[in-house]
């Protein structure tokens, strides 16, 4: 090993060394590997126990936050959908009661139109009763009396025409006679 | 012309012995420690706020996360995540070293391939550790493609254990040599402008060379990115086979 420090690590130009190719020279590869080994071996340390911890921390965090920011956003989305679907719900109920409340105002007025229609046909009906009544009243009365007027022209023809005094009865049978004949 | 292999010569700082091995303390080891002093307080200091909403900083320390524990987590599913500071300290120090060796000047790290040997030999390791820890002999399967007709098979398992034992050197000769490479052929077209403005009457050509290393120099800052990058997503990948060797 002794006889390699000064080979190895000479510098070329000295006498007596024979000049290596200095990326193959064997007598420099003692102290790379110790060296190698010794910083290497310190960085992975320094990496692997401080720095990247730190970094995958700060990534996972920050991963974490964005998840629980999302999921926050879904439960937002969510509630927002919720309550507008309680809205909706709100406004069909609104909606529904108005439209009962229209319809049940309609049917009042409506039964209350009938109402006052009925009773309103029925003074009409009633008056034309009577008026009917009193036209048949009316009626038979004129009849009654156009047979009494028959009754005393005839009479009065009978006795014009004869010159007899006929009674109202005579008359009366004569023509009722006459009449079924 | 200037020597493009000077750049990786290894020059002692302070030379030390433990226990009769050579520890001594090299530009390399300076430009090692560079790179987890730089890394280190990078992510300590961008993780400093911690903040929900991220500065600039933060942004790029998390980026850098998620970059690395997205390509674990596409190769090995969730059980590989275990071995997330592992990868990821792989490829920030290979990443560091590739980028600083970037810096006219200093020291490229991983252009040697005692370093990348290193640490490819180490994901090896870990492979193989994991991969009998986690499913004792089942591990073996990994060899034995499902599927395969039985008179290949011998042939077929052979191929596969080769090719698992090449692992380590393709996965370490690859950044490697691309760090060798890239940084020799700056050196050199660098060096073709400086003989060239020395040329007397063709020294109007010296701009070519210099076009070129600069457009090579936007090429391998790609480059160091990119092996990188390969280097954990093999990492990663062979972390897979460790952890579900059935397929």
């Amino acid at each position: 090993m002794a006889q390699k420090v000064t080979a190895g690590t000479a510098v070329p130009d000295q006498p007596g060394h024979a000049k290596v190719f200095p990326p193959l020279d064997p007598g420099t590869f003692a102290p790379q590997l110790i060296w190698l080994a010794l910083t290497f071996g310190l960085l992975y340390l320094i990496l692997s126990r401080v720095a990247l911890p730190r970094v995958g921390e700060v990534i996972e965090e920050r991963s974490d936050r964005i998840k629980r920011d999302l999921g926050q956003a879904e439960k937002l989305k969510e509630e927002t959908e919720q309550a507008l679907a309680a809205y909706e719900q709100a406004l069909a109920e609104a909606r529904g009661k108005a439209n009962a409340i229209a319809k049940s105002m309609r049917d009042n007025l409506t039964a209350e139109v009938d109402k006052e229609r009925a009773k309103v046909e029925a003074l009409i009906a009633q008056k034309l009763t009577e008026a009917e009544a009193r036209i048949a009243q009316t009626k038979s009365k004129a009849l009654a009396s156009v047979n009494d007027i028959a009754t005393d022209i005839a009479g009065a023809i009978v006795t014009k025409l004869t010159g007899a005094e006929v009674s109202k009865e005579e008359v009366q049978k004569a023509l009722i006679r006459r009449a079924a004949e | 012309m200037p020597d493009p292999i000077h750049q990786f010569e290894i020059h002692p700082i302070v030379p030390i012995k433990i226990f009769g091995w050579d520890a001594t303390f090299t530009n390399s080891s300076l430009f090692m420690l560079i790179a987890i002093f730089l890394v280190a307080t990078f992510f300590i200091l961008a993780m400093r706020g911690r903040s929900l909403v991220p500065t600039r900083v933060q942004s790029v320390a998390e980026v850098t996360y998620e970059f690395v524990a997205g390509m674990l987590r596409e190769s090995t599913g969730q059980s590989g995540m275990k071995y997330f500071p592992l990868v990821f300290t792989l490829f920030v120090f290979i990443f560091t070293a590739n980028m600083l060796g970037m810096i006219p000047g200093f020291f490229t790290v991983t252009s040697h391939i005692i370093v990348t040997a290193a640490l490819a030999g180490l994901v090896f390791l870990t492979v193989l550790l994991v991969g009998f820890a986690k499913n004792g002999l089942h591990f073996l399967k990994l060899f034995v493609p499902s599927g395969v007709p039985i008179y290949v098979l011998p042939l077929v398992t052979l191929i596969e254990i080769i090719s698992f034992l090449s692992r380590p050197i393709s996965h370490s000769v690859r950044l490697f040599a691309n760090m060798l490479a890239g940084h020799i052929t700056l050196k050199v077209f660098g060096g073709f402008v400086v003989m060239l403005l020395g040329a007397g009457t063709y020294s109007f050509l010296a701009p070519l060379p210099l076009f070129m290393a600069i457009a090579l120099t936007a090429l391998e800052f790609l480059v160091a990115f990119l092996q990188a990058y390969v280097f954990t997503m093999l990492t990663c990948m062979y972390l897979n086979d460790a952890l579900h060797p059935g397929h």
